[in-house]
C-alpha cells in the first residue's frame, strides 16, 4: 500500500469540480420526460390489482369512447407487434426455467403491477383517465409471496414450466474437503439471515418516448435508461426492428442504481405503437408505478455455515442460498445471485473448502433484478456478520478475528479457491487505518463502562471488510457463467482540426460525471486542457458500441478504453511528428502536449500542429491516413477488486429501539483515483444506501400479494435529518491489471455498509444476550429483538 | 379558470382546468422543465419551487391558487450565466449527482437560508427533511449549504 502524500501531476488524482453541474442546477439538463416531442400519443397502462388471476375478460369500450383516446389494447390484441417474448440475458443453467413474458400479460397477472391492458391518448391525463375507465374480470388465484413456500409448489404461478423453482447453481470447491472441514472443525457458526427486498427508487422514475420517422422506417426511442446499447439490440430483437434502424438515446438520466438496467415492458410497448400508429408515444412512470413495475432488489434468505480451527483461522465455507426472482425473469434478473456466489469466503484466506448453492423460485411478486451491488452486498453482509459470530464463538474482538483471517498483502495476486484473481490489496492496512480515524481502542474502552448491566443507552461499533468483484467483466468469464453477452468497452478518441479533442464512449452516465473524469484521463494523456475535451456518449447513433453502466465497470473498462485510444492516437501522431521533424519516432519524447527529440529537446513539435498537418493532409509520411483519431475495443483480463474496511458506530436506546449511528468512518481502496472528489461523493452516497437497507428500508407485501410500501410515504429512503455524516479516508493500492491502476467505486459503499451498520446493532446488545438482528433495523424490530433474547435468557434462567 | 402568474419575472396568463397541479402548469403550461416530478405524494421535494419567496412543493398547490401570486422556479435563481450562491455552492461541494433532486433541493435551500441565515449543520439537515436525494448520502448537500450560508455571512 502506498498512500499518496506528493501533490498529483497533472489534472489526474484532483478534485476537480464537474462539467456536468451548471446544466443540472439551472434546469437546463433535460431528462426524458422533459423533451418536448410534438403530436406525442401518451401511454398509459393498466395494472393488475391481483398478486396472482387469470384475466377472464377485458372491457375497452367504456375506455376507447373517452375524450382524447386514440386507442385501447389488451396484451393479446398486441402479440403481432412481439417477434420474441420479453429478453432474459443470461440463462444460468441450460436447465433453467423461463416462462415467457410479454409487455403486456395475455391469460393470467403474476403481481401486483403486471400491465394487462393500455390506452393511447391526446395527453397524459387522458391517457391515465381513460385506464381508469377499463374493466378487467378477474379471478383470482392465491398468492405466493414466501419464498421457502413457494418452492413446496402448493401454488404453481406459471402453469407451463409446471413448478415455482428456476433453476439451482452450484460453485462446489472440494466438496470433500468442506465435510471433513466441519468434522474436524474447533468452532462452527451457522446463520440465516434474510436480505429485505428492496425499492432501487432512483429519484427520477422512469420515462420512454418513441418516435418514428415519417419515412423509411427508421425510430428513436429516447429512455430513461442505464443501458441505451444493450436495450438498442434486446428491443430491436423483441420487436423485430431491424438494428441499424433503431437508435436509441439516454437524455439525462437521474439516477439509476441498477434499475434501469433492463429492457421494460413500457420500452417495448412504446415502440411498437409508435410503429404501429406512425406517431411518437411517450409514457411517464408515476412513483407508485415505480415501486410496482420497475425491478426491485435483494429478496434473498441466505444459510451460512462457518467452519474453523482451535485459532479461529476459516477452514470451510458453505452457503445456501433461496433467491427471490419475483414473477418473471427480466434481463438479468437470475444472474444476480452468481455475482455473489464467488464473495461468501469475503477477504479472508480460505483452503479449497468452499461449497455454494443457490435455488431460486418464482414469487407473486414484483421481478427482481441488480439493485446496486447486486449479489455482492448480500454476499458480503453474509459473511461479515458470520464472522461476528465466529468472533464471538471463539472469545475474540471482531477486529482480530478479521485480522487472524485476512488474505495478507504478500499474497497478492491471489488465486481465490474459486479460481478468481484478486489482483491487489492490503485488508491489513485499510483495517487499521479505519481503526484509527474511528478510534477504535478507545471506542472499546468507552463501551466497557457505558454498557453496565441496566444501561439503556448502549454503545455498539460494527465492522465489515469487504472485497468487490467489479468492472464487469472479462468476456471470457462471462462467458463461462452463460451471460449472453461480453464485458468490453469501447471508445474512441479524435483529435479535431484545431487541437480539441472529442471523446465517444460506451460507457453511460446517469450521476456518475464520466464527462469530468474522462477529460482528465484524456487531458493529462494528451497534455491539452480538459475543458478542451469533449465526451459524447449515450446516444446510439453517436456512440453506436458501447455495453453501459452498471457493476462499476465504467471507469476500469470504459475509461481503460480512453486511455488505450489516445496511446494509439499517440502513436498515429508521433508518426507524423517524427516526418516533420526528420526523426525516427523511437527518438521521440511526448510531454505536456509536445513531442520532442530525445537529446535535442529544442526540436519540437506540438500536438496540435501535427493534428492539423494530419487534418490537411498535405504532408503526411508515406502509408499513414488522414487525421488523428482511434477508436478501441477494451476486454479486460479480470475484474477489479476494491476493498475496505468500514466501522459504524451506534447507540441504541433498548427502551424504544431507536438506533443512532454516531460515527461512519469508510477506508476504501479503489486503486488510483482519478477524481476524488468524485470517488468521495460515490463512496457517501453507496453507504447512505447500504445503511438504509440496514435500518429504514424494506418492500413489505401483505399475504395477498399487495405491495404496502408503493409510496415513498410507507417506503423509507431516509432524509438528510435520518443519516449521519460519512467520514471516509483511503489507502491506495493499484490495480495491476490495467495500465490507469484504477478499480471501481460506483457500488463499494453500499457493499460495506449494511453489515457494517447491523453488526454495531448487534454488538451494542450483545450484553442483553442479543444475537440475531433482522433489517431493517427498525425500533420495533430492535426492541421486539430485546424482548426475544431477554425471554430466552428468563427461560434459561429458570430451566 | 383564467390566472395570471407571474413566474422568474415574467406575467404569464392562461386558462387552466380546476385540478391542475402548479407543478404541471409549470412544466407543461409555462415550459419550464427544470422543476422535476419525483413522486405522487407529495414526499420527495423534487418540485419543490419558490412562492411569494417560500419553499412550496408544487405539487401540493394548485395552478389556481397560484393566481396572482410570484414564482421563482430553479430557471430563475441564476443571474445571466452567474449562478446563484447557492448554485455555486452545490458544484463547488459537489453537492449533486444525477441532478434530479437538485432543483428542488437548491429551491429549499435557498429558502431555508432566509428563515435561517446561521443555521448549524443539524438545522440543515432537519430544514430538508422534505428533500429526498438517493445519490449522495447527504453528505455533500449539507456541506454545499453550510458553505453558502458562510459565503453568504462572511
Amino acid at each position: 500500500m502506498t498512500v499518496v502524500d506528493t501533490p498529483p501531476a497533472g489534472v489526474i488524482g484532483t478534485r476537480r469540480l464537474r462539467r456536468e453541474d451548471p446544466a443540472l442546477l439551472t434546469g437546463e439538463a433535460k431528462y426524458t420526460n422533459d423533451l418536448p416531442i410534438p403530436g406525442a400519443l401518451h401511454l398509459a397502462l393498466v395494472r393488475s390489482p391481483y398478486a396472482h388471476a387469470k384475466i377472464l375478460n377485458i372491457d375497452l369500450s367504456a375506455a376507447l369512447a373517452a375524450q382524447g383516446v386514440v386507442a385501447a389494447y389488451t396484451g393479446s390484441d398486441l402479440q403481432a407487434l412481439w417477434a420474441s417474448p420479453m429478453p432474459c440475458a443470461w440463462p444460468v443453467t441450460p436447465d433453467m426455467k423461463n416462462p415467457a413474458h410479454y409487455p403486456l400479460a395475455l391469460s393470467k397477472a403474476c403481481y401486483v403491477g403486471d400491465g394487462v391492458a393500455c390506452v393511447l391518448a391526446t395527453s397524459e391525463t387522458a391517457a391515465r383517465d381513460a385506464a381508469e375507465l377499463v374493466v378487467v374480470d378477474y379471478e383470482p388465484l392465491p398468492a405466493v409471496t414466501n419464498l421457502e413456500a413457494a418452492l413446496a409448489d402448493d401454488v404453481v404461478i406459471h402453469d407451463e414450466i409446471g413448478t415455482n423453482k428456476s433453476y439451482t447453481w452450484d460453485l462446489k470447491i472440494g466438496e470433500d474437503a468442506v465435510t471433513q472441514a466441519f468434522a474436524d472443525a474447533a468452532y462452527t457458526v451457522s446463520e440465516r439471515y434474510v436480505q429485505q427486498r428492496l425499492l432501487p427508487m432512483a429519484m427520477e422514475p422512469r420515462a420512454v418516448a418513441a418516435v418514428p420517422q415519417p419515412f423509411g422506417g427508421d425510430v428513436t426511442l429516447y429512455s430513461a435508461t442505464q443501458v441505451p446499447h444493450i436495450l438498442k439490440i434486446m428491443a430491436a430483437l423483441t420487436c423485430g426492428i431491424p438494428e441499424q434502424q433503431l437508435r436509441v438515446v439516454a437524455p439525462a438520466v437521474g439516477g439509476g442504481f441498477g434499475s434501469k438496467l433492463n429492457v421494460y415492458a413500457e420500452e417495448l410497448l412504446c415502440l411498437g405503437l409508435s410503429r404501429k400508429h406512425g406517431a411518437p408515444v411517450r409514457w411517464n412512470e408515476e412513483r407508485t408505478e415505480n415501486s410496482q413495475a420497475t425491478i426491485h432488489g435483494r429478496a434473498q434468505i441466505q444459510h451460512i455455515e462457518l467452519a474453523a480451527d482451535s485459532n479461529g483461522k476459516l477452514t470451510a465455507v458453505r452457503v445456501r442460498l433461496l433467491a427471490d426472482m419475483g414473477a418473471y425473469l427480466q434481463l438479468v434478473t437470475p444472474g444476480v445471485p452468481l455475482l455473489g456466489a464467488f464473495l461468501y469466503a469475503g477477504v479472508y484466506d480460505l483452503p479449497q473448502a468452499y461449497d455454494f448453492s443457490c435455488t431460486s423460485v418464482f414469487t407473486t411478486m414484483t421481478p427482481t433484478d441488480a439493485y446496486r451491488g447486486a449479489g455482492r452486498p448480500e454476499a458480503t453482509y453474509a459473511i461479515e456478520r458470520a464472522m461476528d459470530a465466529l468472533a464471538r464463538e471463539v472469545g475474540v474482538d471482531p477486529m482480530e478475528i478479521r485480522r487472524r483471517n485476512f488474505i495478507q498483502a504478500d499474497q497478492f495476486p491471489y488465486t481465490a479457491m474459486t479460481g478468481l484473481t484478486y489482483d491487489s490489496g492490503d485488508h491489513q492496512a485499510a483495517a487499521d487505518k479505519a481503526m484509527e480515524m474511528v478510534g477504535y481502542a478507545d471506542l472499546r474502552a468507552r463501551q466497557t463502562t457505558q454498557n453496565v448491566d441496566g444501561a439503556t443507552k448502549r454503545l455498539g461499533i460494527g465492522i465489515s471488510s469487504y472485497f468487490e468483484m467489479c468492472g464487469l467483466a472479462p468476456s471470457r468469464v462471462l462467458a463461462s457463467l452463460n451471460y449472453g453477452a461480453g464485458g468490453w468497452e469501447a471508445a474512441t478518441v479524435r483529435i479535431l482540426p484545431t487541437n480539441k479533442v472529442q471523446v465517444v464512449t460506451g460507457a453511460t452516465p446517469h450521476g456518475q460525471g464520466h464527462v469530468t473524469s474522462w477529460s482528465m484521463i484524456v487531458a493529462d494523456k494528451l497534455g491539452v486542457d480538459p475543458e478542451d475535451v469533449d465526451v459524447l456518449h449515450s446516444d446510439t447513433a453517436i456512440s453506436p458500441l458501447g455495453l453501459d453502466t452498471y457493476g462499476s465497470r465504467s471507469l476500469v473498462v470504459g475509461g481503460v478504453a480512453i486511455d488505450m485510444a489516445c496511446d494509439r492516437v499517440l502513436d498515429k501522431a508521433r508518426k507524423i511528428a517524427a516526418h516533420q521533424l526528420e526523426c525516427d519516432a523511437e527518438d521521440l519524447d511526448f510531454a505536456g502536449g509536445v513531442f520532442s527529440v530525445k537529446g535535442s529537446p529544442d526540436k519540437q513539435a506540438p500536438l496540435a500542429g501535427v493534428a492539423f498537418a494530419a487534418f490537411t493532409a498535405h504532408d503526411l509520411p508515406d502509408g499513414v491516413e488522414p487525421n488523428l483519431e482511434a477508436h478501441v475495443t477494451y476486454d479486460p483480463p479480470n475484474f477489479s477488486w476494491p476493498f475496505g474496511t468500514h466501522i459504524c458506530v451506534v447507540e441504541v436506546d433498548t427502551e424504544t429501539g431507536q438506533v443512532d449511528v454516531v460515527q461512519y468512518v469508510a477506508v476504501d481502496d479503489c486503486g488510483n483515483q482519478i477524481n476524488p472528489l468524485i470517488v468521495d461523493g460515490q463512496v457517501h452516497g453507496g453507504v447512505i444506501q447500504g445503511l438504509a437497507q440496514a435500518l429504514f428500508e424494506e418492500a413489505v407485501y401483505d399475504a395477498d400479494g399487495n405491495l404496502q410500501t408503493s409510496t415513498l410515504a410507507e417506503y423509507l429512503v431516509p432524509s438528510a435529518a435520518d443519516v449521519p455524516q460519512v467520514t471516509t479516508g483511503h489507502t491506495i493500492t493499484p490495480s495491476p491489471t490495467n495500465p490507469l491502476g484504477v478499480k471501481g467505486i460506483g457500488e463499494a459503499g453500499t457493499i460495506g455498509a449494511a453489515p457494517a451498520v447491523i453488526n454495531a446493532v448487534v454488538d451494542a446488545l450483545s450484553g442483553l444476550g442479543v444475537t440475531e438482528m433482522p433489517m431493517p433495523a427498525s425500533p420495533l424490530n430492535v426492541w421486539t429483538a430485546i424482548q426475544a433474547a431477554q425471554s430466552t435468557t428468563v427461560q434459561e434462567g429458570n430451566a | 379558470m383564467q390566472i395570471t402568474v407571474t413566474v422568474n419575472g415574467t406575467t404569464h396568463a392562461h386558462d387552466v382546468e380546476p385540478r391542475t397541479l402548479l407543478v404541471h402548469y409549470l412544466r407543461e403550461v409555462v415550459g419550464l422543465t427544470g422543476t422535476n416530478i419525483g413522486c405522487d405524494t407529495s414526499s420527495c421535494g423534487a418540485c419543490t419551487v419558490h412562492l411569494n419567496g417560500a419553499s412550496v412543493k408544487s405539487c401540493t398547490v394548485l395552478a389556481v391558487q397560484a393566481d396572482g401570486q410570484s414564482i421563482t422556479t430553479i430557471e430563475g435563481l441564476a443571474n445571466g450565466s452567474e449562478l446563484h450562491p447557492m448554485q455555486q455552492a452545490f458544484m463547488e461541494n459537489h453537492g449533486l449527482q444525477c441532478g434530479y433532486c437538485t432543483p428542488g433541493m437548491v429551491m429549499a435551500a435557498t429558502s431555508l437560508l432566509e428563515e435561517n441565515p446561521h443555521p448549524t449543520e443539524q438545522d440543515v439537515r432537519l430544514g430538508l427533511e422534505g428533500n429526498l436525494c438517493r445519490c449522495t448520502g447527504y453528505h455533500n448537500i449539507v456541506k454545499s449549504v453550510l458553505a453558502a450560508a458562510e459565503g453568504a455571512n462572511a
